[in-house]
């Protein structure tokens, strides 16, 4: 799927974001550049810890007490939406852009009726004139997740958990958001629901022309899912470029890492690759390049230098020994070693 | 990470943890002032054992139950009929002989304490088991403190070297978080390492690594299996990456709308699934190739609840293969069609 070469619904500009504790700044979003166009689905990819989510609730401007802005811009439909005021923002959020949330159960509220949370996210944004319509289309939604509507009135502790992350899709969706981000959406779901609700939300995407932000540790689903991709590590975007194009031929050493140790259930089982070395350290980060620890290519500037941007067609990557062009990868046995 | 512990088929003599004919319904429409009509069959008559070192994978559809198994194994709910018994370090049968089987509804009073610490349970969502206002370190500590284990020096020591293991370095940065200010993956990691510590005898892991990107969740994959050599620790592994289960469990169980429909060695049920539903469920894992489409899985109609189910196959509805004789005959018995490998269906 080409983007119009229209101005991008979401652009982020220089984003950087730290987080104050007891032991010091987390350094979680460290110039973090990229653009979306309309009708696109982009997939964000990286280890535990580095800096997804934090990116994600920079993007609906959902971000906790001790979080601190340190600089970047955050472009909706040309409107840099940090530094609007708390009720100029509530006119984004939900209703341009949403947000599927990575800890479902903690979306819900235990006291009230799961549909009900629906119906009222509904009617604050004025989607649907009435009580009874906005029910339907909550019921709606509910079926097209694969929760039967007559759970509506059922409250969240009755709810398996990915019944409880079904909702929130439904939440999501319920006003018709421009850019949706999905933080794990389907982690709580079997292949075959999965499957399912990748599938509505593939057709909603296009038929309403929405962005889509999939934030995933599943490699897989991003194959399967999204038009670009974007990696990241030790809390700064490190490769990106068109999906196809980027797992067959990863310019970075730690995007090769990371598709490298996808375990399969088809094929010769293997012993796991497991990445060398320890998760960064985001509150003293490496110096030079953040991965340089762990890499198998590292030299002595990488250890001094922050690396340079290169590029090849659409993608590009920080890296001062990006990797050659490989051969593709087989589906069925895709393995590092 | 071969499986390399011999297993014992479902009827076996009595092993650490047996369950037989597990029920558990939820009463809907329940108020004030009307009684409940209808049940959720949630679990219905499950049966399965694991012995010392044993893992058994817990796959199925959201919503079928496998949570609420897991809970009953760990006595966070009571079972509406059927029997579990366990036979754990430290607990005296119902004669009072060591080691003896003991019934999950004898363990009251002090032998639940000990209960306590040999069976943990990892929840599926990480908020269950944490309190917000409570430091990592105190999160981790609790149970020791509650067992009492070691001395408080010893504890700032065992909750580092966990927080090594699971991947959380340096310790020292994570000691003094609460949990909102920790990843969705590291808080789930925080889970393991509180269940881990007090080194159990029988986990129950509900969908314990499902925010984990693969580097991460090799390293606690290892850390659980060395654990299983080394300890005799025995998991009941619910997941719904059967790549993962390939990697973790001896055998696999399916579950549908609250049955178990088959189970065999891991190798087995993956090379050789018979169960329609399981054949489903292998085909719609997602291939990571960008170049390659995959079909949409072979099974027809919607997700349902088991409010109030038929006496017929619990999978009739959405079968591919399903007859006349399905329709009007009895839920298919559990029976073994090859050795080791169980399942319920008539057309296999
Ligand atoms: N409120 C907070 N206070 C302090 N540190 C935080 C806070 N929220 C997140 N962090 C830290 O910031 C880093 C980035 O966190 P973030 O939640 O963005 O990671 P993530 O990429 O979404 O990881 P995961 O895949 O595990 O969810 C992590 O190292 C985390 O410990
Ligand atoms: N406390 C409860 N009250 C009423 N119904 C419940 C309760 N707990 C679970 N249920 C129902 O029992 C069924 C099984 O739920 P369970 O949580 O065991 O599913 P699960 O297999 O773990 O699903 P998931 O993979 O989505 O977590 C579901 O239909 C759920 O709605
Ligand atoms: S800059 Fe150097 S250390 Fe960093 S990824 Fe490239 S080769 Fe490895
Ligand atoms: S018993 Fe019949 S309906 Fe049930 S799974 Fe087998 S073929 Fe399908
Ligand atoms: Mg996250
Ligand atoms: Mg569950």
């Amino acid at each position: 799927m080409t983007a119009s070469a229209a101005v991008p619904v979401l652009r982020v500009v220089d984003l950087s974001l730290r987080y104050l504790t007891r032991g010091g700044e987390v350094k979680a979003v460290q110039d973090v550049n990229f653009e979306l166009a309309q009708g696109e689905a982009l997939g964000l990819v990286g280890e535990s810890g580095c800096g997804k989510t934090s990116v994600a609730n920079c993007l609906m401007r959902l971000l906790p007490d001790n979080a601190q802005l340190v600089a970047g811009q955050v472009f909706l439909d040309g409107q840099d939406i940090l530094p609007l005021s708390e009720d100029q923002i509530r006119e984004y959020r939900w209703q341009r852009i949403a947000m599927v949330f990575q800890a479902a159960m903690n979306a819900l509220d235990p006291v009230y009726k799961v549909g009900q949370q629906v119906v009222e996210a509904i009617e604050a944004h004025g989607v649907e004139p009435t009580l009874s319509l906005a029910r339907e289309r909550v019921a709606g939604l509910f079926r097209m997740v694969g929760l039967d509507p007559a759970l509506m009135d059922r409250y969240p502790h009755e709810f398996s958990g990915g019944m409880r992350q079904r909702a929130v899709i439904a939440m999501a969706l319920a006003c018709d958001p421009r850019v949706i981000i999905a933080d794990e959406p389907t982690t709580a779901l079997d292949v075959i629901v999965q499957d399912r609700i990748l599938r509505e939300l593939k057709g909603i995407q296009q038929r309403l022309h929405m962005a889509i932000i999939y934030i995933s540790h599943d490699i897989a689903v991003v194959a399967e899912v999204t038009d670009r991709i974007g990696v990241m590590y030790a809390g700064r975007l490190v490769e990106y470029g068109p999906t196809a194009a980027v797992f067959r031929a990863p310019l970075h050493p730690y995007t090769a890492a990371l598709m490298g140790s996808f375990p399969s259930i088809a094929g010769e089982k293997r012993v796991l690759a497991n990445l060398s070395g320890e998760p960064p350290n985001l509150i003293d980060p490496p110096s030079g390049c953040p991965f340089h620890p762990r890499c198998l290519h590292a030299t002595d500037v990488c250890r001094q230098e922050i690396p340079p941007r290169v590029e090849r067609g659409d993608q590009w990557a920080d890296c001062w020994h990006p990797l050659e062009a490989a051969p593709a990868l087989e589906p069925a046995d895709n393995g590092g070693t | 990470m071969e499986a390399n512990q011999p297993h014992t088929p479902p009827a076996a003599a009595e092993g650490l943890v047996s369950v037989s004919g597990l029920t558990r319904q939820f009463p809907v429409g329940r108020s004030l002032f009307r009684r409940a009509t209808s049940f959720i069959h949630a679990v219905d008559d499950v049966s399965f054992q694991l012995n010392a070192g044993d893992s058994l994978g817990l796959v199925g559809e959201s919503g079928c139950g496998k949570t609420t198994v897991g809970k009953l194994l760990v006595k966070l709910l009571e079972p509406t009929s059927g029997r579990i018994t366990y036979r754990l370090p430290g607990l005296d049968g119902a004669a009072g002989q060591e080691n003896a089987p003991l019934e999950a509804s004898a363990i009251i009073g002090r032998q639940l304490r000990t209960f306590r610490r040999q069976v943990q349970m990892i929840f599926q969502d990480p908020y269950e088991s944490m309190n917000p206002r409570r430091t990592i370190y105190d999160t981790i500590a609790e149970p020791l403190a509650v067992q009492g284990m070691g001395t408080v020096l010893d504890r700032v020591d065992m909750v580092s070297e966990i927080l090594m293991l699971v991947g959380l370095t340096p310790p020292a940065t994570f000691l003094f978080r609460h949990p909102h200010e920790l990843s969705g993956g590291q808080r789930q990691r925080v889970a393991i390492a509180r269940a881990l510590v007090v080194e159990p005898a029988f986990v129950v892991a509900d969908e314990p690594t499902s925010m984990l990107d693969v580097s991460s969740r090799t390293g606690i994959m290892n850390l659980m299996q060395q654990l299983a050599h080394g300890l005799g620790i025995a998991y009941l592994y619910v997941t719904h990456d059967l790549a993962v289960a390939r990697y973790m469990c001896h055998r696999i169980a399916v579950m549908y709308l609250g049955k178990i429909v088959e189970l065999a060695e891991t190798e087995e049920l993956l090379r050789n699934p018979l169960h329609p539903y399981t054949r489903a469920l292998l085909s719609a894992v997602p291939v990571p190739n960008p170049e390659y489409r995959r079909e949409p899985p072979s099974i027809v109609g919607d997700l349902t609840a088991p409010i109030d189910p038929p006496e017929r196959c619990r999978f009739f509805d959405r079968c591919p293969l399903a007859t006349h004789y399905c329709r009007d005959n009895p839920h298919p018995a559990f029976e073994e069609k090859a050795p080791g490998h169980w399942v319920a269906c008539y057309e296999v």
